[in-house]
């Protein structure tokens, strides 16, 4: 069998003495999309982190294609949160792609045309190569994560990390943008943080759900009980989901 | 002004502005885009110290001064980077008693007191012919400096997450720029003074990043408006005999809010009309 893009083994990471993750397994191989789910809190963002290489585990192991994850984080395209980047900043969304070819062991300008090029060309696949000298924070929501989607793609990447990225996207946007990944994912690995339960169930092949620990369903079941223990809700909140998905009949969910 | 320029000490006061204003425009540009104009005030603030230092042991005005702001600037940035929360607080904590220490040397020595007011608005009319090729130096090493790390600071200002997974050492190039920043504002501060200083680092590259579409442009663009209002204050200054720092500033002032009148009767429509978008900068270019 061939090397898994991530494989995750007994990982467990906690931030000021406080458990995030304990005995996190999972292995991503090249055909996967999987969406990660959670509460806020459960450690989605501090698992993309130990994949990226930004943080260390406290225990286990992590290998990004047979390396450790600061060395194998060059394989791994991430796209981050839109709300996170300064939108007033002055730079083109050419110039954002190309920072994907940024390498510091290079200097001067060599390849820069053939980079640019490059860049125009996955950008004219994601048809964003229209947008390519405006200012990023001219773009919708949904563009902006198509030029973050570029500059993951310029790198490329294994597996792409997407980190909630139809935060900012309408509903309409949503479903292109899930049908754009489905497209990717035809060549590289998908592992994309989402809250929609409904938009996943569609696209997604299987589904992590992480709260401290790791559950994974190899298929993208959306199970009842699945559904209470990733988001219990409390008598103030109102149920959020009236539920489609596959092998559940329409239903919504009981007060608890 | 041309009369004016028959005068050496107007020549030099023109020289030192201009030379300021780029400085200013290319540090500034990269303290406005990474939220560090706070951090900048402690510095140049804190580095008030530094000249209580050099006079109380004796020292070379520049060790002690740009010796002291080094300090400063890299205690203040380590906990900017460790303790984001509390970074506005400790630097403020900094910055006060930087400026109380070294008014407090100050007292100590004897027989020698420095004006207050000078640090603070310069003497951008009594500049010397050394001072202007200290600044100089300064001004080309730090451009070179610039260049050469462009797309680094690019990405370690617009994402420095990213830019670390690309293998950019994002704490060596912050703790870089800090440094930088702390010896360019030292430099600068003792020709044109503390206040022109914080003026010409924050006012032009706020103009300036609403039209720019790099960061390159932004550089540019905040040097050609620094320079434009340093001509314009000292022209001012020299008119109607005022203050030729708080001229400066109050013409970048007056900049400053032309630009954000613009910015506000354009505002409505720029949210449905990209093409208003872009008369604005065509206009504003």
């Amino acid at each position: 069998m061939d090397t898994p893009i991530v494989e995750i083994s007994d990982v467990a990471f906690a931030y000021n003495g406080e458990t995030v993750l304990r005995d996190v397994n999972l292995e991503i191989r090249q055909e996967d999309f999987i969406a990660m789910i959670g509460p806020n809190g459960g450690g989605k963002s501090t698992l993309l982190k130990l994949m990226l290489g930004l943080l260390k585990p406290d225990k286990g192991v992590i290998r990004v294609l047979g390396r450790s994850a600061q060395k194998g984080s060059s394989y791994i395209g991430y796209v981050p949160q839109d709300v996170h980047l300064n939108r007033s900043f002055p730079i083109t969304a050419m110039d954002v792609v190309l920072m994907g070819k940024l390498d510091p062991r290079k200097r001067g300008v060599r390849g820069s045309v053939s980079y640019r090029q490059e860049a125009l060309t996955v950008l004219e696949r994601l048809a964003m190569a229209a947008h390519a000298g405006k200012r990023i924070g001219e773009l919708s929501g949904g563009q902006r994560q198509r030029v973050f989607i570029a500059r993951a793609l310029v790198t490329q990447p294994k597996l792409l990390l997407l980190d909630e990225p139809t935060a900012s996207i309408d509903t309409k946007g949503q479903a292109d943008f899930f049908k754009l990944l489905e497209e990717l994912n035809k060549d590289i690995a998908i592992l994309v943080v989402s809250h929609d339960l409904l938009v996943i169930s569609r696209y997604v092949k299987s589904v992590a759900c992480v709260n401290k620990g790791l559950h994974y369903h190899h298929q993208a079941e959306i199970t009842a009980d699945m559904l209470e223990t990733m988001y219990p809700c409390t008598d103030a909140e109102v149920c959020p989901v009236e539920l489609v998905a596959h092998g559940l009949p329409h239903r919504v969910l009981k007060d608890h | 002004m041309i009369d004016a320029l028959q005068l050496e000490f107007m020549r030099n006061a023109l020289v030192a502005g201009l030379l300021a204003s780029v400085i200013c425009g290319i540090m500034g540009t990269l303290v406005v885009v990474n939220r560090i104009v706070f951090l900048s005030g402690g510095i140049a603030h804190a580095a008030y110290g530094g000249i209580g230092l050099a006079f109380y042991f004796g020292w070379p005005y520049l060790v002690g001064t740009i010796g002291f702001s080094l300090v400063a600037a890299i205690v203040m940035a380590a906990v900017s980077m460790k303790a984001k929360h509390r970074a506005d607080t400790i630097i403020g904590v900094i910055w006060a008693l930087g400026m109380a220490f070294g008014i407090i040397l100050l007292d100590l020595t004897p027989g020698y007191n420095v004006d207050l007011m000078s640090y603070l608005f310069g003497s951008i009319l009594t500049v010397s012919k050394m001072d202007l090729l200290a600044m100089l130096a300064v001004g080309v090493l730090m451009t070179i400096l610039v260049a050469a790390y462009y797309k680094e600071l690019l990405a370690l200002s617009y994402d420095e997450e990213f830019a670390r997974i690309r293998g950019v050492p994002v704490k060596g190039l912050y703790f870089t720029l800090i440094g930088m920043l702390a010896v360019t504002i030292v430099m600068v501060i003792q020709v044109v003074g503390l206040i022109l200083v914080i003026a010409l680092l924050t006012i032009p590259p706020f103009i300036a990043e609403k039209h720019a579409k790099s960061l390159m442009q932004m550089m540019v663009g905040s040097s050609l408006l620094g320079a434009i209002f340093t001509i314009v204050g000292l022209w001012l200054s020299y008119t109607y005999n005022l203050t030729s720092g708080a001229s400066i500033i109050m013409v970048s002032g007056i900049g400053f809010l032309i630009s954000a009148l613009i910015e506000q009767i354009h505002l409505p429509q720029k949210a449905d009309n990209q093409t208003a978008a872009e008369t604005i900068k065509t206009a504003a270019r």
